[in-house]
Order: structure tokens, then sequence, then C-alpha cells
């Protein structure tokens, strides 16, 4: 290798190494969210018939009309509204207790419960959604067979009580996930904090309160809008229930609506709500980006 | 999400010397959560002993007849052994999957870390915006553009895909920043080294623990995901194990049988990624400590 063309293979260098991720990358994540945007904006109309040609014509932002104008639309995003009200902040408060006590416990129950507590994390969706199913469903359920000793009747499969149990599976999973995210930014906190407030005679739920909480802001906000995102786009789990409560319907999240659009063939309408679900997502998400830098800078 | 990076080691010792009611009481409230986490994965172990006469006819928490060996070989019998059919395509889209997606990653963050070019940061910006883009949002565009070329239900339009991990460049090129010295690159590059050279043999030496991580978060999301491949797939040879499962769920009113075959076979199916976190949990953990100690 001569001296000179170094430089040259330097440049190239980096173009090279970015490639290989680049092209799968424009190709599964870039195009088809600038070909659901397309397909959002054209309507297929056939000419000469049920069987003629199909071809599509562009319609502005009719298709997007039309999927907020179903009823189902405002039902679905209601629905997934009442969900994150009252299912984030229960999961976010039990992730962040759990965390702080990690964060105070005695090294040995600490590593014990750490795994124990993210365990749910690697159980697959849908195999969390069976398990919890089977534990529901009144002819096998332990738990409704423990509420009636105590005198409830609760049907945990009926259209009052299913969002909830689909709430708790949620819970479930994403509670050890949440509290791994707190627990890191609890540990990069200075030792001597702790230290200082020890002197000044704070408790420990003080310190923890006044102190450490608002110190680690930023991943509260970080787990806050990775809970939105996932309950926007709640799908697995309300699909699994489908197969044994009828108080699922097949819109019963923004998601599944999609998905029922694309199996029904109303491509430009799935694309549309698909599309419309995204930007709600990439807003909040970029809000929670400037709202954390500015936290930092 | 940097914040996923620097954990463990940091502060070995620490902890408040509070009362030993209070203590008492953080320790019952963590048990308890313990309890919680782990009551489905008992009922699972449970459950899938049972036959299914005892399935439906005893309490749930109690274990009935052992019946679990004659519930695994139906497993592996229903539909010709389709179910091993199903896990070896999930270890096959997860595992190599992961992998190719960790190389790719491994490159670009690399690239992204160490070398100062034209169009770096806007690059490194568009790549950002696709962690932000939810992976269920890609899956009906993704069904369509496969179905222009004609290529769903194939392996590749769920295996592809799945090679893209933008979260795992943005975790590489931290690694990177961190683990790779420059002056270790300059001394290789003045020992008449090539670029690919420096990267093969040094660059992703040093990385490689904390690839792992890498590694592992996109194998869960694959091996988790759901939505995909019940878009893309007809053909049940081609099914991942969480779409195969999810297919038996909802016969079993037409099939009872089907509904202790979905239970063991969900334990079944939590073995891998179990063994995957145990076997890697050592080169996971220095990955993670990788950032802390620099």
């Amino acid at each position: 290798m001569s001296r000179a063309d170094r430089p040259t293979r330097r440049t190239f260098a980096p173009y090279a190494f970015l490639a290989p991720f680049f092209l799968p990358f424009v190709l599964f994540t870039l195009l088809p969210v600038g070909y659901a945007f397309w397909q959002s904006l054209h309507k297929t109309a056939r000419t000469g018939g049920t069987f003629g040609r199909t071809h599509s014509v562009f319609s502005g932002f009719e298709q997007y009309a039309d999927v907020v104008r179903e009823p189902f639309f405002a039902d679905s995003v209601l629905r997934v509204g009442l969900f994150a009200l009252v299912q984030i902040p229960v999961m976010l408060l039990f992730a962040l207790v759990l965390a702080l006590l990690l964060d105070s416990a005695v090294a040995r129950l600490k590593r014990f419960f750490r795994l124990v507590y993210f365990v749910p994390y690697g159980i697959p969706g849908v195999v969390a959604a069976l398990m919890w199913a089977s534990l529901y469903d009144p002819r096998l359920s332990p738990i409704t067979a423990l509420l009636e000793s105590a005198g409830i009747r609760a049907d945990l499969l009926g259209p009052h009580l299913v969002l909830w149990s689909i709430g708790n599976v949620v819970t479930w999973t994403y509670t050890g996930y949440n509290m791994l995210i707190l627990y890191s930014a609890l540990q990069a906190l200075p030792a001597d904090i702790e230290e200082a407030a020890r002197v000044d005679g704070a408790s420990g739920w003080t310190t923890a309160l006044r102190i450490k909480v608002p110190l680690i802001r930023p991943a509260l906000v970080l787990t806050g809008v990775f809970s939105i995102i996932g309950t926007l786009q709640l799908f697995t789990e309300p699909q699994v229930f489908r197969s044994i409560s009828t108080s699922v319907t097949s819109t019963y999240t923004p998601n599944l609506a999609a998905y029922s659009l694309t199996a029904g063939d109303d491509y430009g309408g799935a694309a549309a709500l698909s599309v419309l679900l995204a930007t709600v997502t990439f807003v909040l998400s970029f809000a929670f980006l400037r709202l954390t830098n500015r936290r930092q800078g | 999400m940097s914040l996923l990076t620097r954990t463990e080691g940091a502060h070995a010792t620490r902890g408040v010397r509070t009362g030993r009611a209070s203590t008492g009481a953080a320790v019952a409230f963590m048990t308890l959560a313990a309890c919680y986490m782990l009551l489905p994965v008992y009922w699972l172990l449970v459950s899938a002993t049972k036959s299914q006469g005892d399935l439906v006819d005893t309490p749930g928490l109690r274990p009935a007849h052992w019946h679990f060996g004659a519930n695994l070989a139906a497993l592996f019998r229903q539909q010709d052994g389709v179910f091993a059919r199903w896990l070896l395509n999930s270890l096959l889209y997860a595992g190599a999957g992961a992998a190719v997606a960790t190389a790719l990653a491994a490159a670009a963050g690399y690239a992204l870390a160490k070398y100062r070019f034209r169009g770096r940061e806007l690059l490194f910006s568009v790549i950002l915006g696709g962690v932000l883009v939810p992976a269920t949002a890609l899956a009906l565009p993704l069904f369509l553009m496969f179905a222009e070329v004609d290529a769903t239900n194939t392996f590749w339009s769920v295996f592809l895909p799945s090679v893209v991990s933008p979260f795992g460049v943005y975790l590489s090129r931290v690694f990177a920043a961190a683990s790779v010295p420059d002056e270790v690159i300059e001394a290789a590059r003045m020992d008449g080294a090539g670029e690919l050279r420096i990267f093969t043999g040094i660059g992703l030496r040093m990385m490689s623990p904390a690839l792992v991580t890498v590694f592992l978060f996109q194998f869960v999301v694959i091996w988790n995901n759901f939505l995909l491949p019940l878009v893309m797939l007809q053909d049940d040879d081609l099914y991942p194990v969480t779409l195969g499962l999810y297919t038996w769920q909802t016969q079993t009113s037409r099939l009872p049988v089907l509904q202790t075959l979905t239970i063991v076979g969900a334990l079944v199916s939590v073995v891998p990624i179990v063994l995957t976190f145990l076997l890697l949990q050592r080169y996971w953990r220095a990955g993670l400590s990788a950032g802390a100690v620099k």
C-alpha cells in the first residue's frame, strides 16, 4: 500500500462500515414508513367492474378523515387513553418503589430480587398473555376461586374488567424492565448525596422522595414515554385475549383496528391509521427527547 | 437510553441503615412483589405436569398426578412434530437474525464513534429516529411492500426486517467510544494495517463483551415478535414458536387437548431464552459495566 492512497481509504472506510447497516435500514425502516404514507394518500379504484384492473388514485387526506369518522376510532382511542391514565402510573410507581428498595437493600438480596423482577420481561408477550388468560379463565382460575371464597364474584374476562386484566398482564411484563432503568439511574447517583442527607438527619424515605426521585427525573420521563409508546401500540395482549373473551373486539385498540382493516383488504385505511399512530408516537417520543435534553443541558 | 449501559458495580456497597421495622416492611414488600412476578411462572410449571382432565378439575396452583412426560411426548407428536419445527424456526429467526443485526450494528456504531466524516451527525440522527419508530407501526407497511414483490409468506419476509437494529447501532456507538482507544487505532495504522483489518482485529475484539448486550436485546426482541410473523406468514411450517402457540390457543374451543399442549409448549418455549440469558450472563454483565469502568 502506498502512502498516498491512505487518506482516500480512510475517507471511504466509514461509509463502507455504515453501508451494510444502512441498506437494510433504508429498505425495512425508512421505506415502509414512506410507503405507508404514500399508500394512505391514495385510494384503490377499479376500472371495468369487480374483477377489473386496480389502480390508485390520489385522494389526499380523505382516508384519514374516513378512519377518524369510523365509530371504532373514538372508542379504541378513548380505551387506550383510559388504559394509559391508570396502568402507566400504577406500573411506574410500582417500578419506582422496587428500584428505591433495591437501591437501599443488602447486596445479596439485591441480586436475587433484581433477577426475579426481570424474569417476566424475558417471557414473550404471547406466552405471558396465554399464562394470565388461563389464570383468569373462570373454569381454571385460582384468582376467581380466591375472590369467591372472600365473597366477591368477578368475571375477569367480562366487559367491565377485561381491560384491567390486560393492564395487569402489561404491568407484570414491564415493571421489571422499567425498574431496571430507574435502578440504573439510582446507582449512577454519587454516593455522597446519601451520606450528606444522613448527616443532615434525613430518614431513608425522605432521602428517597426529596432527593433521589427528583435527581432521576430524566429516567422517569424515559420510562413514562416508553410506556406511552407501548400503550399506543398495544396489540399482542388484546389479540391473544380475543380468543378467550368476547369482550375484546377486533377494533379494541387502534393497532388491532389497523390489523383488522388489513385483514379486510382495506390497505389504505390501515395505512392511514398506522401513519396516524406512528406520528402520535413519534411526536410524543420527540417531546420526551426535548424534555430530557433540556434537563441535562 | 444510555442509562442502560452503565449499571452494575459502580457502587458496590451502599445501603441506608434504617430501623429494623422498616427493613422488615421493605423485605416483606419485595417478597410479595417477587411472588407476584413468579406466580404465573409457578402456575405454568404446575400446569405443565397435569393431564387435560386434571387441568380442568383440580385447583390451578396445586399439583395433581404427574403427567409431564406424556404431555411432552404429545407436544412433539402433535401435527407430525410441528412444534419442534417452530422452535427451530424461532432459533433461526432470533439466533441468526440477532447475530447479523449485531454485526451490522457493530460496524455502523464503530464508524460513527471512530471516524469524523461528512454527514456523520445527520446519519446518526436518522438512525436515532429509527429507534423511535415502533416495530408494530412497521409491520403493516412491510407486509404491503413484501406483497408488491410477492415475497410474503417466506422465511425472508420475517428474517430480513429483524436484522435492522437502530438501538443496537446506538449502543455500539457508545461501546466503541468507551472501549476502543484512538491511540490503539493510530498505532495499528502506523504499522500499516488496513481499516477493515483494524476493525475486525482490534475494534471488534475490544467491543465484543459489550456486543453481547446488543445480541441479547435483539434476540429477545425477535423471539418475542408476534405481529410481523402474524401478518406475513400463512404457512405454519414457517411459524416462530410464539405464533404457533397463539394459533393453538385460538383452536382450544374446538380441540380441548390443545390447551394442555399450549401450556407445555409455552413452558418449553421459554427454556431457550432462559438458557441464552444464563449462558451469556457473564459476558452481558461485563458489557454493561464496560461503560461504567472506563
